[in-house]
């Protein structure tokens, strides 16, 4: 934690009501205090509803949650933090009972408290380094919950504070893609006072929030809502608009927009190129996924179709995996089953994602691979070979390498594939501006610090950069991306005003400007 | 929301639209293709645009009805919106003079086989256009498509217009008759599949246009894959052409009907809910 920093917190923490709160348990009772666990939907009813899992905490449990947090003099949940929520801050306004200033403390740092209140995994950033888990060996304080809870109470108050600000200087800045990264970077350039606008190639702004995420996990309104406070923040949003296509780069700078931000996200999904992969009823979980999330498949007043059968197998073990999989068993699958090559410890999807979904009954094939798709004689997908597999020396992810058990080869009837393998970057930026670095991946480089690309007034973050990440890592990239397109903007308008104030002619100057 | 500003009944079940979308209009080239979705519970469903007009700011669509989103489509009336329309999506024709173009059109397909047409002939090839359906209040763009063509062939299944027969069998009259240099093909995805075949018994390079089934049409879902050369390829990002000798038609034709069961149904329940209205 840097200098600067930790000063600040001190001295915040030296603030009259914090002494307060402090003074009135001891440490010794807050550590005696249990972890409030979330209250969930009953698993064997929830698995056939899309309604959230997590019920959320009840204004008592948060109350009891909060005073565990020791209000650290040296808060290490900070440095957990992708971008930097003044945590003890928060949780302190909470075991005051001031719920609003809590959610306003999150709005500080965070555009989107609510959805990372239920999608980051705490348990490897903030959570993991909280004082609990560091030294005392017990269950970290639920910050990932408490957050949830102060954004929802806002929300459910009606009182959704918006942020101020101060002055708007009208310097044209745009994002693209309306994921995470991009609604990130448009929160904190609008705070700035920068007059944003976000492109959106979808006809619904959220990019992954929206077509990815389930609503079970993430309802579509709370989305709304934190997006809906943009817009009263100034962002605007297009939608069906897909930058490189509808318009260049170019076209947007004669439009008057200075800086970019590229967000574009994951795009093309990984095929195992196995044969039969590309018979009816196999789908990417992106297909998957954005049929029922955003096209809303599953509900019969809706046009877009999608076949979700009685045996399910979904192939991978992330995160996405598990979405698509507890999906389908929403969908009256009667066997939803993960097919994952590894073992249930390597796999990627969160702790709590894998919890919930063998609680609703998923089947999960560990160390199994499929081999071959079979299908009918109309080209629908009837059933898959598998093969076992055993681990072996560890690879270069660390993880031991899965290795096919000869002869071990069987059949599983299948009438839905969901293929959860990983994407790639999506392709269209890049196609469409030859002048950016990007890897031998499809990824856009760019300068980690800066979150800039080799086109200095064009910045990058999210999965277009890291290829396929997480939502608050999306954030933590747009948040970094808007600091440094400031210091950016503003640089360049102070070199403009040296050569005004060294007498240049304006056709100088506009070169330079240029 | 995208307005309609013209509406032209080509026949009782294709419809052409003049759409507003000025981005779309200046940044589209021949070959591309827009996502339309019609209504709050719409489907989006890839349409290849026909012609635009850049100062007009419009773009044309080529509407066959078909199914549940086309017929809400063909039933939008002048002055009203279209939900959502993105793009130019997909790749654009590779144009180069290459001597003698047989290009060649059936059903709807003749629409997205403009522009092609167009641009073939304006870098100064030869172009020999053949425009197939099965009857002749089927054939779209005849006058277009002679302004842009050397030579038109009609052919009609029923021998109502032009000539009585197959696509393929336009097509092999000209093969025996001329030397051509390559031939695009563009239509059902049957047709295609047979248009293939001949080019190939006579060595004739020739391009498809895909039109597979897509839902964002950007590259992130793979619904549009077709396997090329023994590769999985995206319609939409890799196409919508590509060397037809190379495509797996049959593939492809089992895909499009993924969902023919449930397109039925809707259709159907659609169909009922319309004649009671």
């Amino acid at each position: 934690m840097n200098e600067g920093l930790l000063e600040f917190l001190k001295k915040e923490r030296e603030a009259e009501w914090r002494i307060e709160l402090r003074s009135k348990m001891k440490n010794k009772e807050r550590t005696q205090l249990e972890r409030i666990h979330m209250p969930e939907q009953e698993a064997q009813i929830r698995n056939g509803n899309f309604v959230e899992v997590n019920e959320g905490l009840t204004e008592e449990q948060a109350l009891l949650e909060a005073s565990r947090c020791l209000d650290c003099v040296k808060p290490t949940c900070i440095t957990g933090c992708p971008v930097g929520i003044n945590i003890p801050k928060f949780i302190k306004k909470i075991e005051a009972g001031e719920f609003l200033d809590a959610a306003r403390v999150l709005k500080e740092t965070n555009a989107l408290p609510a959805v990372c209140g239920r999608v980051c995994p705490q348990e490897v950033q903030c959570e993991q380094v909280c004082f609990y888990a560091q030294k005392l060996d017990k269950a970290p304080v639920a910050i990932g919950n408490l957050e949830r809870f102060a954004a929802d109470y806002e929300r459910n108050s009606g009182k959704i504070s918006v942020p101020k600000i101060t002055t708007r200087n009208g310097i044209k800045v745009a994002s693209i893609g309306s994921g995470p990264a991009g609604l990130a970077f448009a929160g904190d350039m609008a705070k700035m006072g920068y007059d944003v606008t976000v492109f959106e190639a979808l006809h619904e702004i959220g990019g992954v929030l929206k077509y990815g995420i389930p609503e079970f996990r993430l309802p579509n309104n709370i989305v709304d809502v934190e997006i809906d406070n943009l817009e009263k923040m100034g962002v605007k949003f297009v939608k069906n608009f897909i930058v490189g296509k509808t318009a260049s780069i170019e076209d947007l700078k004669k439009e008057g927009y200075i800086a970019f931000m590229v967000g574009s996200g994951a795009g093309l999904p990984n095929f195992m190129h196995i044969p039969g992969e590309n018979y009816i009823g196999i789908y990417s979980s992106n297909e998957y996924l954005t049929r029922i999330n955003l096209m809303k498949a599953a509900d019969p007043q809706y046009d877009t179709p999608v076949i979700s059968g009685k045996n399910v197998a979904v192939i991978g073990g992330g995160n996405t995996a598990m979405d698509s999989v507890r999906t389908a068993k929403r969908l009256g699958a009667e066997r939803a089953m993960i097919i994952y090559r590894r073992s249930i410890e390597e796999m990627p999807a969160r702790v709590e994602e894998i919890k919930h979904a063998k609680e609703e009954g998923i089947e999960f094939l560990n160390l199994h691979n499929p081999v071959e798709y079979h299908a009918d004689e109309q080209g629908r997908v009837k059933s898959m070979k598998v093969q076992k597999m055993e681990l072996g020396e560890p690879d270069a992810s660390g993880r031991r390498r899965p290795i096919p058990v000869e002869g071990s080869e069987y059949i599983i009837d299948v009438d839905t594939v969901v293929v959860s393998v990983g994407v790639s970057p999506n392709p269209l930026i890049p196609q469409s501006m030859k002048e950016l670095d990007v890897s031998s991946w499809g990824t856009i480089n760019v300068d980690k610090d800066k979150m800039q690309t080799s086109v200095p007034e064009v910045f990058a973050g999210g999965d277009i950069v890291r290829g396929g990440a997480t939502v608050i890592l999306a954030m933590g990239d747009g948040r970094k991306a808007a600091a440094s397109m400031d210091r950016y903007i503003k640089g360049r308008v102070r070199e403009v005003l040296t050569l005004i104030g060294e007498f240049k002619s304006i056709g100088e100057i506009l070169d330079f400007a240029r | 929301m995208n307005r309609i500003i013209e509406k032209e009944y080509f026949s009782t079940a294709v419809v052409k639209l003049v759409v507003e979308a000025p981005h779309i209009a200046k940044s589209r080239k021949a070959g591309h293709f827009v996502i339309v979705r019609v209504g709050a519970k719409g489907e989006r469903i890839p349409l290849t645009i026909a012609e635009a007009d850049v100062e007009k700011g419009t773009i044309t669509l080529i509407v066959q009805k078909v199914g549940v989103t086309s017929i809400k489509l063909c039933n939008l009336e002048e002055g009203e919106y279209i939900t959502d329309v993105v793009g130019p999506l997909g790749e654009p024709t590779h144009i180069e003079k290459v001597g003698t173009v047989l290009a060649c059109g059936g059903g709807v397909g003749v629409a997205p086989l403009l522009p092609i047409v167009e641009a073939y002939k304006n870098a100064g090839n030869k172009v020999i256009t053949i425009l197939a359906a099965r009857k002749k209040e089927l054939i779209i763009l005849e006058e277009q498509m002679r302004n842009h063509s050397d030579e038109v062939v009609i052919m009609t299944d029923d021998g109502s217009y032009g000539k009585k027969g197959l696509v393929t069998h336009g097509m092999e009259e000209v093969i025996k008759r001329e030397k051509v240099d390559l031939s695009v093909t563009v239509g059902p995805a049957v047709m295609m599949k047979y248009c293939t075949l001949l080019t190939r018994k006579y060595d004739i390079p020739t391009v498809a246009s895909l039109n597979t089934l897509m839902v964002d049409g950007t590259g992130m879902c793979g619904a549009c894959r077709v396997s090329v050369g023994g590769k999985t390829k995206f319609v939409c990002v890799d196409g919508p052409e590509f060397d037809a000798f190379e495509v797996d038609f049959d593939e492809m034709l089992l895909r499009l009907d993924s969902y023919k069961p449930s397109e039925t149904e809707a259709y159907e329940s659609f169909l009922n809910k319309y004649r009671k209205a």
